[in-house]
């Protein structure tokens, strides 16, 4: 089955991110084809590179960052919404005379259109959330 | 029948928008994606539920702490062809509203009709 992550919770402020990266894991470990991840809302909050969580607790960036690797996830973060909270990569912070950038890959910055893409593609759209 | 009624209402995608205009911005940004889906030729139904009943009141103002109000976004809806407004039954009784004074013209659903909706739509998005 094709799957879908639309996550709008912000990181280790409730369960949402920490439940979403766990079914991520779990639906590639079984085999399932996971489309997509998208960052909406505070959700965004989990491209943040500078995240630095204590080290008892789970980093969910890294986290994000070993699914895309270990299972090609792509991790698309809302433009929008993510500029407006001081997410910016690279090429935005540029465009907006910011110094330092925010955001780097495997997350990568986009249009909601891609939300909309990915749940009308996949059979199943689940969404964490607070 | 009220169901048969919920049962003509198709579409791709149904935003459900269950928070007032001001204390998030999760009303906003479920518009957005209501907007921007639309924009790309994706039919959208918009179900006010709950709280986000309130964001129909007329004559809103964005307030002294200067928020984006969501209003002028309500008006645009017409303009992206997204004309099948819906607001859940219960809470427009809950606020004291009628259906009739709300800033757009929206349908009134019973909460048994929300189970149909969410079968004829294609996605759910839910803000």
């Amino acid at each position: 089955m094709r799957y879908a992550i639309l996550l709008m919770g912000a990181p280790y402020s409730s369960q949402a991110a920490h439940s979403a990266l766990r079914f991520a894991r779990a639906v590639a470990e079984r085999g399932h084809r996971l489309e997509g991840v998208f960052f909406y809302h505070d959700g965004v909050h989990n491209a943040a590179r500078l995240a630095a969580p204590p080290q008892d607790e789970p980093h969910l960036v890294d986290g994000w960052t070993a699914l895309a690797a270990d299972h090609g996830v792509p991790l698309q973060v809302c433009i929008a919404a993510a500029l407006r909270r001081g997410l910016l990569d690279e090429r935005e912070a540029a465009r907006h005379g910011k110094q330092g950038h925010s955001v780097e890959s495997p997350f990568e910055l986009t249009g909601l259109g891609q939300l909309v893409d990915l749940g009308l593609r996949c059979d199943r759209l689940v969404t964490f959330g607070p | 029948m009220a169901n048969d009624e919920a049962q003509g209402v198709e579409g791709d995608l149904l935003v459900i928008l269950r928070h007032g205009p001001h204390g998030s911005s999760w009303l906003r940004e479920g518009l957005d994606a209501a907007l921007v889906a639309a924009a790309f030729g994706r039919r959208v139904t918009l179900l006010f539920m709950g709280e986000g009943v309130t964001a129909l009141m007329p004559a809103q103002q964005s307030g002294p702490l200067g928020q984006k109000g969501t209003s002028p976004t309500l008006e645009m809806l017409e303009m992206y062809d997204i004309d099948t407004l819906l607001v859940e039954a219960e809470a427009l009784a809950r606020f004291g509203l009628r259906a009739e004074g709300l800033m757009l013209s929206a349908r009134a659903v019973e909460a048994k009709e929300l189970s149909v909706l969410a079968a004829t739509h294609s996605l759910v998005l839910t803000f």
